[in-house]
């Protein structure tokens, strides 16, 4: 058994029925991404399955109207299935073929994982079975759709606040109930070790080819590099590749209403430490150490805590952690269709808000590097909600 | 020697465990008195935890309605000190680890210690994270019990000679709840922890049934029945005292008089001290 933590974040607070399938999946997953075989299989598939590598396009317009840094997008809203997560689901879904595993199970929050592993566990031929909060079967009802296309069963979860923790909590009972021939496809850089390691190297893909692009094109790194943050899937991708360069990193988390009222899921703006879903980090809690229900207009954000790897570069300093409210958020979706023609996913609207409020500081030779993580079809009918429109179809 | 060894000094141990809080937390005192009444030889209390992840249905209903009665670790640990007034038995905290860490672990250990809880179980908490806690625990005179799953395997014997208080089987995969039948294969488990430790072993998780908990208890030295009781309180509220009551003195029963009749071959040591069980009201 490895260090299993970031600092003093992480662990394995876990159920001991599933302490063997930790180590078991740690064992696994050291032996197969040393192997030559399983890296070339996953390769391939990233390219000619998800259509890697992804996009790096200069926003010109964005940039000439902010006035400031010059703007890059890493298009991960242009990868097979619409978002960032088919990097993890085909990546663990692979893995979990080769320990044997039949079945795979999941929590989801706006879809977008449920639908990358419903995908990956059709194309691999696994049995798959996603947890969803009944709330958020309701906000992302095409994506429940989709996954059922794909074959997979969904259910919806009606305990606790009925969204993406619940899930979690859901997806963790599932498979305490069967795990010999299941493996528990966590959609986050969350959970307890090795859960944050597998899922940041998965979807550290989408820094080893930004870095590269970047530097191709302007011949140098980055000033600064911001994505949104939930669990924080995309962020730890897109940060890993530039951990150790004078790079800032930027996590933009959802403020929803707001950080100073109760509606509001910022972790690390209104969180404090604990220990919950497997793992020490920030929580959103109550007073009494309970998970505190939060908020947001982005499903696939509202989550009360963060993975332990961003608990730790928070904590040391190496990233920054900014709170974005709903309104700024959907104002953004709003400015990037506009100006750039580019519907994105409300989650990664965050952290194209920021940039809007970030851009215009900085000098003409900066660069900004955003994580453009999903795209936004499945948002589009709750902006319209937001902005008072009803759509019939 | 810490109180819990009392719980199995008269033979088969009887573990009833309820939620601190539903449906109030002067009702939960009642019951337990009840249950302690009934011939049950230790407590274990459920500090309520609003994500109870290795939990059934029943208890998580339980730990939203105790929430709900604005049960707080402070009020549980005034309850208890209440308690202590009137019963000497063995009485143990269930929980996750969230509250305690969020109360602070010296904290909430000195508070166990000064009310009287002798032991935690935490079953977010497995072998690898226990150091975090028992240091401190121990300080205090507070055992942290560990838990043994179905899939323990090659685990179980380190977990065992590492354990304290008592070792918790977990009799099955999944979550707790009320099961029809328990199909892991207990004996073999049991002849795991008995050849690594003198520690007494429990089994929970899907007991129910007199029947259950006779068969269960053959070869183990006490049997944990939380989801039964706590569909008890359910279903009948503030007036559920009676019926725990009941429902305890039935399972004890149950536990204690088998032996009397057969001497189950694959149990080594269940059939030694059973007959010696103290007299039961």
């Amino acid at each position: 058994m490895g260090n299993t933590r970031y600092g003093v974040f992480g662990g394995q607070y876990i159920p001991e029925t599933l302490m063997n399938e930790m180590l078991r999946l740690e064992a696994n997953y050291e032996h197969f991404k040393n192997d030559p075989a399983f890296t070339a299989e996953l390769d391939q598939l990233n390219r000619e399955y998800s259509g890697r590598p992804s996009l790096l396009y200069f926003a010109k317009k964005m940039s000439e109207d902010l006035g400031g840094a010059r703007i890059y997008l890493k298009r991960e809203d242009l990868n097979h299935t619409g978002s960032h997560k088919i990097n993890n689901a085909l990546g663990q879904c692979l893995l979990a073929q080769k320990m044997g595993k039949t079945r795979v199970i999941a929590e989801t929050g706006a879809g977008q994982h449920g639908v990358a592993t419903a995908t990956a566990a059709a194309f691999l031929g696994l049995e798959c079975e996603i947890f969803m909060g009944k709330e958020d079967t309701q906000r992302q009802a095409l994506n429940v759709y989709r996954m059922k296309l794909l074959g997979a069963r969904v259910h919806p979860v009606t305990s606790g606040t009925m969204t993406l923790k619940d899930a979690v909590n859901e997806t963790f009972r599932e498979w305490t109930t069967r795990v010999a021939d299941t493996h528990y496809v966590l959609g986050s850089v969350m959970g307890p070790h090795p859960f944050p390691m597998i899922v940041r190297d998965f979807q550290s893909v989408i820094s080893r080819e930004a870095r590269q692009q970047v530097l191709d094109v302007e011949g140098k790194l980055p000033t600064l590099v911001a994505a949104c943050v939930g669990g924080g899937s995309n962020a730890m991708g897109m940060f890993y590749h530039f951990l150790q360069d004078d790079v800032q990193l930027v996590g933009c988390e959802a403020a929803g209403e707001g950080v100073d009222t109760d509606r509001t899921a910022a972790s690390i703006a209104r969180g404090k430490p604990g220990i919950f879903h497997g793992m020490k980090s920030y929580f959103c809690q109550d007073e009494n150490g309970q998970i505190a229900p939060v908020y947001s207009i982005s499903a696939g954000l509202d989550y009360p805590g963060i993975g332990p790897e961003h608990a730790w570069l928070h904590d040391s300093g190496r990233a920054k952690y900014l709170p974005v409210t709903d309104e700024e958020a959907v104002r953004a979706f709003e400015y990037l269709a506009r100006t750039e023609g580019i519907i994105c996913a409300i989650e990664s609207a965050h952290a194209v808000a920021y940039v809007q409020k970030i851009a215009p500081t900085m000098k003409r030779d900066d660069v900004i590097l955003v994580c453009l993580s999903g795209r936004g079809d499945k948002d589009v009918a709750s902006i319209a909600k937001y902005r008072g429109e009803v759509l019939h179809e | 020697m810490n109180n819990i060894a009392n719980a199995f000094k008269h033979g088969k141990a009887f573990i009833a465990f309820l939620t601190a809080g539903d449906p109030t937390i002067e009702k939960t005192e009642e019951f337990i008195l009840e249950a302690v009444r009934g011939g049950a030889d230790l407590i274990e209390i459920g500090i309520p935890f609003s994500d109870p992840i290795a939990e059934g249905i029943v208890i998580q209903e339980a730990d939203i309605r105790a929430l709900r009665s604005g049960t707080t670790p402070d009020k549980i640990f005034a309850m208890v000190a209440r308690l202590r007034k009137k019963t000497d038995v063995p009485l143990v905290f269930m929980s996750y680890v969230n509250p305690l860490f969020h109360y602070g672990f010296d904290a909430f250990f000195a508070k166990c210690a000064e009310v009287g809880i002798d032991g935690v179980i935490l079953p977010d908490v497995p072998y690898e994270e226990k150091e975090e806690i028992r240091e401190t625990a121990e300080k205090h005179g507070v055992a942290v019990i560990s838990m043994i799953a179905p899939t323990s395997e090659q685990r179980i014997a380190e977990i065992a000679k590492n354990a304290s208080g008592f070792m918790y089987v977990v009799s099955s995969l999944g979550v707790t709840g009320v099961r029809s039948e328990i199909q892991t294969d207990l004996p073999a488990i049991l002849d795991v922890v008995r050849r690594s430790s003198d520690i007494p072993a429990a089994v929970g998780f899907g007991i129910s049934t007199p029947e259950q908990a006779r068969k269960i208890s053959q070869c183990c030295d006490g049997v944990i029945v939380g989801s039964a009781i706590v569909r008890i309180i359910a279903q009948y509220g503030e007036a559920a005292g009676p019926k725990v009551y009941e429902y305890v003195k039935s399972m004890v029963n149950a536990i204690n008089n088998y032996q009397l009749i057969l001497f189950p071959p694959n149990c080594s040591r269940g059939a030694d001290s059973g007959i010696m069980r103290k007299n039961i009201m």
